[in-house]
């Protein structure tokens, strides 16, 4: 059974795919701007996934970039994910409703 | 320090920018409706006469402007000297050197009789009744083409005398278009399209010329002229180009249509300086660019260009014997008078065999002197029509009948006029037509044969004319006019004066251009 | 020779031309004055002819020039000239003194015209212009002259300016001479250019003497019929007759002056003049140019005698007597016999002017009536018209011994008779003379003698200022006799330049008896026809002409003159008319069309470009605008603003290409 989980690189990019799928679903069905962000927040993570994945199983030496991009972007995501909440705060109390279908501004 | 000619050319110029600057018609309004409430039953024709006698400072301006430039041209006559051969008083300034284009003026014999043409028709074409409404601007326009006209007359670069051309063709075109009668904007529309397209063409030539010559100067060219200017297809579409502009101007049958919706609705003092000037400038034309410039393409179809010639004048008299309008009988006489013209210079150039000095000299001297009786005379008559107009109201040959009972001193000076224009010996236009007819006949016998018909023809006109309009008994509508008024014999009595004296003694209109009929016939035989 | 007299010949044209100067110039009611400054004009003019007769006489064949330049054109002159030889101071004589009766006759027969000083002034200027023609040395001249006349001719016979029947007949009169000049100045222009100058005579240089004929050669022929065409026109010749009696419409003095003595004559005079031209080349005294001026000359004599027979007219059957005189003395010149026709023209002119002059005088005391059917029996009311019309007829009838006229026209016939080519034109004259003799008697017989008719009721004999130049004239025309006659052929040898010399068996030869005869005949048969109808009751007015009753066709062709007025006028003047009618629509449609048709070409254009921008380029553009629009409003429609749905879309792309990428791959 070991043998047979060793992880191996397809194998986490399932994983990670399906983690991306996961959040794009949450993202683009959720109606709630939360889940929505939620949803962004799963997809980088699964880029994260992705970018140590093929760190790992990348051929030696193992220079350290990949972790440090995983590290950036988490760091990135984080303060995304910190102006994503103000911003949906911000919408939030402009519309009174964190319900996305009612934002409508950027209808043309 | 101005020159004579350039100050000729000026003077009018100025004089339009008085008359348009000075208050105009001082028209006495109120003893005009006192007139009118006195009589109700005023003619509108009293009426017009009341208004035009007041006091005109418009046209006394203009008047005065012209007794200047007259004395000019008076001082250049006098100073010409008549033995030297070429161009005097030249004025010549760089102009736009690029394009050899020079202020270049200068007066031979030819010049200087129509110089002295131009001054003695506009005046007389001021006084012409029925006077124009509006006159400040009628009499700007005039001084203004009066000034194109001198232009014309004595420019000797290509650029300078088509600007003036040019600058002839616009006030012609408004002065029919603002004052003229029937159909005017249709008959403007037609002399100015049809004269600029013709212009256009003949710009064309030139540019064509200019590209494989390098001048524009008309002494240079017409050097060129002997050895054939341009070859092969060139040569003739330059030569086609020129050919159509002028004759469109003259004009030659076919291209004469405009002339007789023009001449008709023009006022009448537009319709004697048109006949009596810018006809003459196509001739002028002719006899300074086309003959020297091609002389070999002439001669090669000079055939055809007498037998269009011979159209002109044997179909131009027939149509006018059949013509209604007075106006346009006139006017389709004229494109027979100036068919003499043009006889004698085409049959000059298409001479097929060295000419005979006398007759090539005959021809060119009687196409001059024709030049000359062609616009006295014809200003004449159109002087008259519009004194017959201005009593009826009316121009139509049957609307007349039998007025030499009632006014026997018009009948009498227009008579004289009339047999002027067809020919009678002892007056202006038989000296002409009897030296062009000598030179052509020498040169084309045929086709001078023929065209004597148009003598004939022109006869029956006036014989026609003079029948209706003087003889038989008194019309109903003719029994009120008033005889030749004073202001009227001042206009007629010099000008029929001149026309005796030319036709008697003609020497001192010879003597203008003797010299320069010498040195062309000499360039083009 | 005598230089004196031919320096002042310009005064013969310039004082009669001054006096119509001033005379124009005068009110119309200086009525004295104008009759008194044309007839002294007159009286001048005759001495200067006098004196300028006087030279011609001392000299046989004199003649002298005085040549002018008229101006210089380029470098060549133009000249001109006087002449004065016994041919140009015969014809002075002739047109002063005829000139001076008439111009005496119209103060008494013009008396009562409002226009008397206009009719004054005109008929001074014709008389300078007259003779001016007769002594010309230049064709050109000549032909200037020449066409004066014809103003003043036309002038003169619409002088009664009020009847469209006198404006009509000056009219026909202007353009059918106009046709005949047409011809002549074409031949003038030939002759010019042949012989290089159109003076007659310059001292062996002129156009007439040796060097310029010799220049001509064959062209001559041309040359000489061109200018013949003039003659022709101007001397009523057929087929351009048809004006002169139409020219009668002018006053009675005017048909006397103009229309028989002189200016008609012109035409004879002409040919006389340049009669060098047409005998140039001459075998035995014929060319071809003289053979057709005979032709002419024959046929023109006998159609105007034929009617002049059935014409009722007064002053009309004059009129074409007139013209048949004009054509025998054509024949003269045209067979050779120079002299003969001159003399004939001198003769005629003398009592020609009589006749209508008596005509003019019969006219009056008729009260205006014309219509010599209702004359009659004038002989007792008007004795001295009566006794000098008779001289005249007689002498126009061709009455030898006392009148001129049967002297010179004996002369004419005798020259006629020696032609080579033919005797028909002979025997053609002599049926001339028995008609001439006819149609006189006839006029006589109706106007003189049998019962007074209507318009004789209150005839009365003219006045003295009338009858006086009747007298002059007469005696002129009995005097003329004496120098006409081949005993003592004085006159003959005076215009040939031979000296005269008396001898009376010339008086009596054979043919002067086959014309006696015949004049006899026709005054015989002119009796004996219309003896009857002179008789005729008064108040049945000669309604039927005895000839008329005998053969009505042939009397109704003469009296309509040979239908020839309406022969032209169905013809020539119609097809004339037709052609400028043509021209006229020509220009309007087809000429003016072409010009039209271009403009309409360029208009088309214009329109299809007008309209090539509006249907095409502009629309094409607003189009595109609006397609943009509508599919920027569907496209709007997706943007819906829902980021959810806006990432969806991205997805399925992102699959879209995923799978694209696969599939390629």
């Amino acid at each position: 059974m070991y043998r047979i989980m060793t992880p191996t690189l397809p194998l986490v990019l399932i994983v990670s795919a399906a983690l991306f799928s996961i959040g794009l679903l949450a993202a683009l069905s959720r109606r709630h701007a939360i889940f929505i962000l939620i949803g962004i927040e799963m997809m980088l993570a699964a880029a994260n996934l992705n970018f140590i994945a093929f760190w790992r199983f990348a051929p030696p030496p193992h220079p350290s970039t990949g972790v440090m991009i995983a590290i950036f972007s988490i760091a990135i995501s984080a303060a995304e994910a910190a102006v994503g909440l103000a911003m949906v705060i911000a919408v939030y109390r402009h519309y009174r409703t964190t319900n996305v279908d009612e934002y409508d501004q950027l209808k043309g | 320090m101005v020159g004579l000619i350039t100050a000729i050319i000026l003077i009018p110029l100025i004089g339009a920018l008085a008359v348009w600057v000075v208050p105009g018609q001082i028209i006495r309004y109120s003893e005009r409706r006192e007139a009118e409430s006195r009589n109700p039953v005023v003619s509108p024709i009293i009426t017009r006469r009341d208004v035009s006698t007041s006091v005109d400072m418009t046209k006394l301006i203009a008047l005065l402007f012209n007794i200047i430039s007259a004395g000019c041209a008076i001082a250049l006559w006098r100073n010409f000297d008549v033995t030297a051969t070429g161009l005097q008083f030249v004025e010549r300034h760089p102009w736009i050197p690029a394009i050899d284009a020079e202020y270049l003026v200068g007066v031979d014999g030819l010049s200087l009789l129509l110089v002295l043409l131009t001054s003695l028709i506009i005046p007389f074409a001021f006084f012409a009744r029925p006077a124009p409404e509006g006159s400040r601007a009628f009499y700007a326009t005039m001084l203004i083409m009066q000034s194109a006209l001198y232009g014309t007359f004595t420019a000797q670069n290509f650029v300078l005398w088509f600007l003036f051309y040019e600058m002839s063709l616009i006030p012609g075109f408004l002065l029919i278009k603002m004052w003229g009668g029937e159909n005017r904007d249709r008959a403007a529309t037609k002399f100015f399209l049809y004269t600029f397209l013709g212009s256009v063409a003949m710009l064309l030539s030139f540019l064509g010329i200019y590209l494989v010559k390098g001048t524009f100067d008309f002494a240079t060219l017409a050097n060129f002229g002997k050895s054939g200017l341009l070859s092969g297809n060139l040569a003739w579409l330059a030569f086609a180009g020129i050919f159509i502009g002028l004759a469109v101007k003259v004009p030659l049958f076919p291209f004469h249509t405009w002339l007789p919706d023009a001449y008709q609705t023009a006022p009448v003092g537009v319709s004697m300086v048109l006949t009596g000037l810018l006809s003459k400038m196509g001739v002028y034309g002719f006899v300074r660019l086309l003959l020297p410039l091609f002389p070999n393409e002439i001669k090669a179809i000079g055939p055809w260009l007498l037998a269009l010639v011979v159209c002109s004048i044997v179909f131009a008299p027939l149509a006018a014997w059949a013509q209604r309008d007075l106006k346009r009988m006139i006017a389709y006489l004229s494109i027979n008078h100036l068919g003499y013209c043009m006889l004698g210079l085409f049959a000059l150039a298409a001479a097929p065999a060295a000419a005979a000095t006398i007759d090539t000299q005959a021809a060119l001297s009687g196409v001059f002197m024709q030049i000359f009786n062609h616009g006295i005379t014809a200003a004449t008559l159109f002087y008259f029509v519009g004194l017959l107009e201005e009593r009826r109201g009316l121009r139509g040959i049957d609307d007349f009948g039998g007025m030499m009972q009632r006014t026997p001193l018009l009948c009498g000076w227009m008579s004289v006029a009339m047999f002027s224009s067809l020919g009678l010996p002892g007056l202006n236009g038989f000296v002409g037509e009897f030296l062009i007819f000598k030179g052509s006949f020498a040169m084309a016998a045929a086709f001078t044969a023929i065209a004597v018909i148009g003598l004939f023809v022109t006869a029956i006109v006036f014989m026609r004319a003079m029948q209706l309009l003087f003889s038989g008994p008194l019309s109903g509508n003719c029994s009120e006019f008033p005889d030749l008024l004073r202001s009227e014999k001042f206009v007629v009595v010099p000008v029929t004066l001149l026309m005796f004296g030319v036709g008697i003694a003609p020497q001192f209109i010879f003597n203008i251009f003797n010299t320069t009929v010498v040195q062309m016939a000499r360039l083009l035989s | 020779m005598n230089p004196g007299i031919l320096s002042n010949l310009w005064l013969l044209p310039a004082v009669p031309f001054a006096a119509a100067v001033v005379i124009l110039s005068l009110p119309k009611s200086r009525r004295k004055i104008a009759s008194g400054l044309a007839i002294a004009s007159q009286v001048i003019v005759l001495g200067i002819s006098i004196a300028a007769f006087v030279p011609t006489l001392r000299t046989p064949g004199f003649r002298a020039v005085q040549n002018f330049t008229w101006f210089t054109f380029g470098e060549q002159t133009l000249q001109l000239g006087f002449v004065l030889d016994p041919l140009a101071a015969a014809m002075l004589l002739m047109i002063s003194l005829v000139g001076l009766c008439i111009f005496v006759f119209s103060v008494g027969y013009m008396a009562d015209d409002v226009n008397f000083t206009r009719f004054f002034a005109y008929m001074s200027f014709f008389s300078g212009a007259m003779l001016g023609v007769a002594i010309a040395n230049s064709l050109l001249l000549f032909f200037m002259f020449w066409e004066l006349v014809g103003l003043a001719s036309y002038l003169l016979i619409g002088f009664w300016i009020d009847r469209p029947s006198a404006a009509a007949a000056a009219k026909k009169a202007f353009i059918t001479t106009r046709i005949g000049d047409m011809g002549f100045f074409l031949g003038m222009l030939w002759l010019y250019h042949g012989s290089g100058t159109l003076v007659f005579y310059n001292d062996g240089r002129g156009c007439l003497e040796g060097a310029g004929l010799a220049l001509l050669g064959g062209s001559a022929t041309f040359i000489a019929l061109l200018i013949f065409c003039g003659a022709v026109g101007k001397s009523g010749q057929f087929p351009l007759h048809v004006w002169l009696p139409d020219a009668m419409e002018g006053p009675t003095p005017v048909s006397a002056l103009i229309h028989a003595a002189t200016m008609v004559a012109a035409g004879v005079f002409l040919v006389a003049r340049v009669y060098p031209l047409f005998s140039l080349g001459a075998t035995n005294g014929v060319t071809s140019s003289l053979t057709v001026v005979v032709w002419i000359g024959v046929t023109t004599a006998l159609m105007a005698a034929l009617i002049a027979i059935a014409q009722s007219d007064i002053k009309r059957i004059l009129a074409y007597s007139t013209v048949s005189q004009l054509g025998l003395m054509m024949v003269s010149l045209g067979v050779g016999g120079v002299a003969a026709g001159i003399m004939h023209l001198l003769a005629h002119g003398f009592f020609k002017a009589l006749l209508f002059l008596g005509s003019g005088s019969v006219i009056h005391g008729c009260h205006h009536e014309q219509d010599i059917r209702k004359m009659g029996g004038l002989r007792r009311l008007m004795p001295v018209t009566f006794a000098t019309y008779a001289i005249g007829m007689l002498a126009l009838s061709g009455v030898p011994l006392f009148f001129s006229g049967g002297w010179s026209k004996e002369e004419i016939l005798h020259a006629t008779a020696h032609w080579s080519p033919s005797r028909a034109p002979y025997y053609l004259m002599l049926a001339g003379v028995v008609l001439t003799a006819l149609y006189m008697t006839r006029q006589m017989i109706y106007v003189f003698f049998g019962n007074r008719r209507s318009a004789a009721e209150h005839a009365h004999e003219s006045p003295r200022v009338m009858t006086m130049p009747l007298i002059v004239l007469a005696i002129g025309t009995v005097f003329l006799s004496v120098v006409l006659t081949p005993a003592w052929p004085w006159m003959d040898d005076y215009l040939t330049g031979e000296s005269a010399h008396f001898s009376i068996a010339e008086l009596i030869q054979p043919m002067l008896f086959i014309s006696l005869v015949l004049v006899g005949v026709g005054i015989a048969v002119g009796i004996w026809l219309y003896r009857k109808a002179g008789e005729q009751d008064r108040d049945r007015a000669a309604e039927v002409d005895p000839l008329e009753y005998a053969q009505p066709a042939v009397f109704r062709f003469l009296a309509n003159k040979m239908w020839i007025d309406e022969l032209y006028a169905r013809t020539i003047i119609a097809f004339a008319w037709a052609s400028a009618r043509l021209s006229d629509w020509m220009d309007r449609y087809f000429w003016d069309g072409l010009v039209r048709g271009f403009g309409a070409i360029g208009q088309l254009f214009g329109v299809f470009t007008t309209d090539m921008d509006e249907r095409c380029i502009n629309a094409g553009v607003d189009e595109t605008t609006v397609g943009a629009r509508g599919l920027g409003r569907l496209l709007s429609g997706a943007h819906s603003g829902q980021i959810q749905m806006y990432l969806g879309v991205v997805a399925v792309g992102m699959l879209a290409l995923l799978l694209l990428y696969a599939w390629l791959a």
